[in-house]
């Protein structure tokens, strides 16, 4: 059954399950570059596929829909900004409070909104299909803009952001040694008001392509860990967006072998819920090799207070 | 210079009036008034914890201040923050690095200046590298900053206030890193300074220092501004002005006899380490402390120093070579194996010794948490009473329930002093004890430190300080590239043979 049609359909499958979580881990890895854990990221996915969906139902439209998605990731960023760098609350709490927050909002908003008899679907993104003549290598490129945005555009974007602009060197300075930023004129909360808005926005972006691309639609539960996946490429990124896009290629590659694997022929003497496991059990594996001596940014999880 | 010179057209380039800030119940400065005139050198002196950080961080725009005002060049100025103090020409250099230690020197001097959509890495290297030429600092541009030694970082620090032309230079205690040569040519470059009409402030605990460079003092008592008075006003008078009374130097009592073969109690023999980036750094060093002997260590910052107090006390393995203490192998064990075989260890890196967020009565029993543990968990009250006892008898200016953190700089020192002179080792390895304290808490640190010799400890004693060195120590040991390249008595040590020897000049027989 392992055949050229099948080796196609798994990359294509990889790079496409990949996308929502090379967005969070952009998002994730510019936060948390600026020393700001960002916790909300699941509730912020989830809010940008919610947010993203209805008003792209509304308005018929999912370019919209991706502008208003936007927008909400930016916001939330701003209030994780303003409660752990504004009221220097603790970030742990925050972010879970946020997720918590987020979750239940977009629910409330699907209920008001969208609930009916049945499930409300729009007119999602189209594929690209550049290479379609390639036959089963060009199963690989058939993909949604917004997953060769991820690859071509928001990785090598993050990249170039966090090392290759002023930008970029105010937030390492601010995640590594606030004080010292602040003493050199650079102002602490404005950039790591910024990291969070920009963070957020991309997070959001993740969510909404599952709603505005995969699906068509919105249903509970759809980010399903995503944003915690996220979280845990970061440190497996060593906070650099390459190795996070590898792991994210890593564990899309496992889900999407999972899935296939489990209406093979041969292999349904394995338990579902192993397959089902098995990316989230890479994760840890993988953390487990190269978590340790994690590069932390040195202000992590620490607020800052001039005196 | 020393004299009472004005400064170059007598007009104040800053004025500080009525400065007060309060901590809690501590006043930390009080109604304190102060101007620097332009092309003017102005010290500021004082204990450690007066004030001086203080009053000069609310300059900077660090520390916010209850009331007062602040004119530069004659205007009124709100300093909210640096970005205010940059904008109005005010540079500083801290007193704790503020350099982002996993970047490089370059990124480090590009902070806060660079602009626009692209950072220009090359433009900030050849910024750096004219800054370095054209104030006379040597800095490697590419180097990463947390490799460098304390000393290169400082350099680092100054160059960075200079690369940003100011008009006003804050220096705190800029000179506590270096070593003589360096301060030499920090001298030469403020003299250059002052001659283009900057206004420098200048605090150090070195009297010396001070009148060599300095065209008046203020002095800070707790808080207050006790007076200022001409640059080349003695020593002897600035101490006393400082703390309200004379002070007297102390001097090493004679050596305790050793017979030939006594086994020494610290023993290092031909021992190697490789540093940052692998580099061989310590190379086959072999020393022997005996009981109730100080062996200083004399060297150039970045000769090898500071990894073999890394090596010595467990922060380091080493790649050859053997340590002991009382027979007891130290090299490439835990930093608790090292201690319980007797070691006792003061590195100078102090951010890094203490946990700055913990109260100073849990720092002071971190090395040995066991002592304090009861039946019920940590013995709260026994922890108490330590710190109150400990507190007195080395003068730490700070309750027992004060964050570290929170300190002035030279009772961050005496608290680290504190933990582990009461411990009484019968080995100490100690490096520039009194960096950053006043002339009082120097002479008592010394005092202690002579009490530990004279009750028997053997000490190895790591120092920038050379009048220091030689006053504290029976033998000196000159480290040069990580290799020891001369050793002799101290009697028989004079400050520019030794000068020569640190500068790889001369090799002793
Ligand atoms: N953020 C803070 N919170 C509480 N107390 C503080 C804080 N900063 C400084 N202090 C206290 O204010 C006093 C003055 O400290 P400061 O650092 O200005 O002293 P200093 O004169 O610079 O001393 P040193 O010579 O040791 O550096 C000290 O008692 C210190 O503990
Ligand atoms: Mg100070």
């Amino acid at each position: 059954m392992i055949d050229g049609s099948f080796l196609g359909d798994l990359a294509s499958a990889t790079f496409r399950n990949a996308t929502p979580l090379v967005y969070g881990t952009a998002g994730e890895t510019v936060t948390e570059r600026s020393g700001v854990l960002n916790l909300g990221i699941e509730g912020t996915m989830y809010v940008g596929a919610f947010t993203g969906f209805a008003v792209a139902w509304w308005v018929g439209d999912p370019l919209i829909g991706l502008l208003a998605a936007i927008v909400a990731g930016l916001l939330a960023g701003a209030v994780m900004g303003f409660l752990t760098v504004t009221l220097g609350a603790n970030q742990h709490v925050s972010g879970l409070g946020l997720t918590i927050g987020l979750i239940g909002l977009s629910e409330l908003g699907n209920r008001l909104l969208l609930s009916g008899s049945e499930l409300q679907k729009i007119q999602p993104f189209p594929q690209w299909n550049p290479l379609a003549g390639l036959g089963d290598i060009g199963l690989v490129f058939q993909q949604y803009g917004l997953t060769y945005a991820a690859f071509l555009l928001v990785a090598p974007a993050t990249w170039w952001l966090i090392g290759r602009t002023p930008f970029g060197l105010s937030l390492r300075a601010v995640g590594e040694n606030p004080e010292a930023a602040d003493a050199a004129g650079i102002s602490v909360a404005r950039t790591r008001y910024a990291a969070l808005m920009i963070g957020g926005a991309l997070m959001a972006v993740g969510g909404a392509f599952l709603t505005l691309a995969v699906l068509g639609a919105f249903t509970l539960d759809i980010i399903a860990g995503r944003g915690w996946v996220c979280l845990a490429l970061v440190i497996f990124g060593r906070w650099g967006i390459w190795r996070g896009v590898l792991g994210a290629l890593i564990f899309a590659f496992v889900y999407s072998l999972g899935l296939r694997l489990q209406i093979m022929p041969g292999f349904d003497g394995i338990p579902r819920e192993l397959m089902l496991a098995l990316p989230y059990l890479a994760v840890i594996a993988a953390l487990a090799l190269s978590g340790r001596n994690a590069p932390y940014p040195g202000a992590y999880l620490k607020p800052y207070r001039r005196s | 210079m020393g004299s009472a010179t004005p400064g170059a057209d007598g007009l104040p380039a800053v004025r500080l009036t009525g400065i007060t800030k309060r901590f809690g119940d501590l006043v930390a400065n009080d109604g304190v008034d102060l101007d620097v005139g332009r092309g003017e050198v102005h010290a500021l002196l004082g204990e450690n914890g007066a004030g001086k950080t203080t009053l000069m961080r609310i300059l900077y725009g660090l520390t916010s201040a209850d009331a007062g005002a602040v004119e530069v060049d004659g205007r009124p100025v709100t300093i909210r923050s640096p970005k205010d103090a940059i904008a109005a020409g005010i540079g500083m250099v801290t007193q704790h690095f503020s350099l982002v230690r996993p970047m490089t020197v370059a990124e480090n001097l590009a902070l806060g200046r660079a602009r626009g959509a692209r950072l220009d890495l090359e433009a900030a290297r050849r910024h750096a590298r004219e800054a370095s030429e054209r104030y006379g600092i040597a800095v490697d541009p590419d180097a990463r900053v947390g490799d460098l030694s304390v000393g290169e970082q400082q350099r680092v620090e100054i160059l960075k206030a200079l690369a940003r032309d100011c008009r006003v230079l804050i220096l705190d205690e800029p000179t506590a890193v270096l070593v003589p040569q360096e301060v030499d040519a920090l001298f030469a470059t403020l003299r250059r300074l002052i001659a283009d009409g900057l206004a420098i402030v200048f605090i150090s605990h070195k009297l010396g220092e001070v009148r060599a460079i300095s065209h008046r003092v203020s002095v800070l008592r707790r808080g207050v501004l006790v007076g200022t008075a001409p640059g080349d006003t003695d020593e002897k008078e600035l101490a006393r002005m400082m703390v309200g009374r004379p002070t007297f130097g102390v001097s090493r009592p004679d050596p305790i006899a050793h017979a030939a073969d006594e086994p020494a109690v610290l023993q290092v023999t031909g021992l190697s380490a490789a540093g940052a980036h692998g580099l061989p750094a310590v190379r086959d060093v072999s020393i022997a402390v005996r009981a109730g002997e100080i062996v200083g260590i004399a060297g150039v910052s970045g000769n090898g120093q500071t990894e073999l107090v890394e090596v010595l006390t467990g922060m380091r393995r080493p790649t050859a070579g053997s340590a002991t203490v009382g027979g007891t192998p130290i090299a490439g064990a835990s930093p608790a194996a090292v201690m319980a075989a007797g070691l006792g260890r003061i590195p100078e890196d102090r951010h890094a010794s203490l946990v700055l967020d913990l109260p100073v009565e849990l720092n002071l029993v971190m090395e040995r948490i066991a002592d304090f543990t009861g039946p019920g968990g940590l013995d709260h009250a026994a922890i108490r009473r330590n710190a109150v006892e400990l507190i007195a008898r080395f003068r730490i200016k700070a309750r027992p329930e004060d964050r570290v953190g929170t300190l002035s700089g030279g009772n961050i020192q005496k608290v680290l002093l504190a933990r582990v002179l009461a411990r009484e080792p019968r080995a100490i390895v100690i490096a520039q004890p009194t960096r950053g304290l006043d002339v009082g808490a120097s002479e008592y640190v010394r005092g202690e430190i002579l009490a530990r010799r004279a009750a028997g400890a053997a000490i190895l004693l790591v120092s920038e300080d050379l009048d220091e060195l030689l006053t504290l120590s029976d033998r000196v040991v000159v480290l040069y590239e990580g290799r020891v390249v001369g050793e002799m008595p101290s009697e028989k040590a004079d400050p520019e043979r030794l000068g020569l020897l640190m500068a790889g000049r001369e090799v002793a027989a």
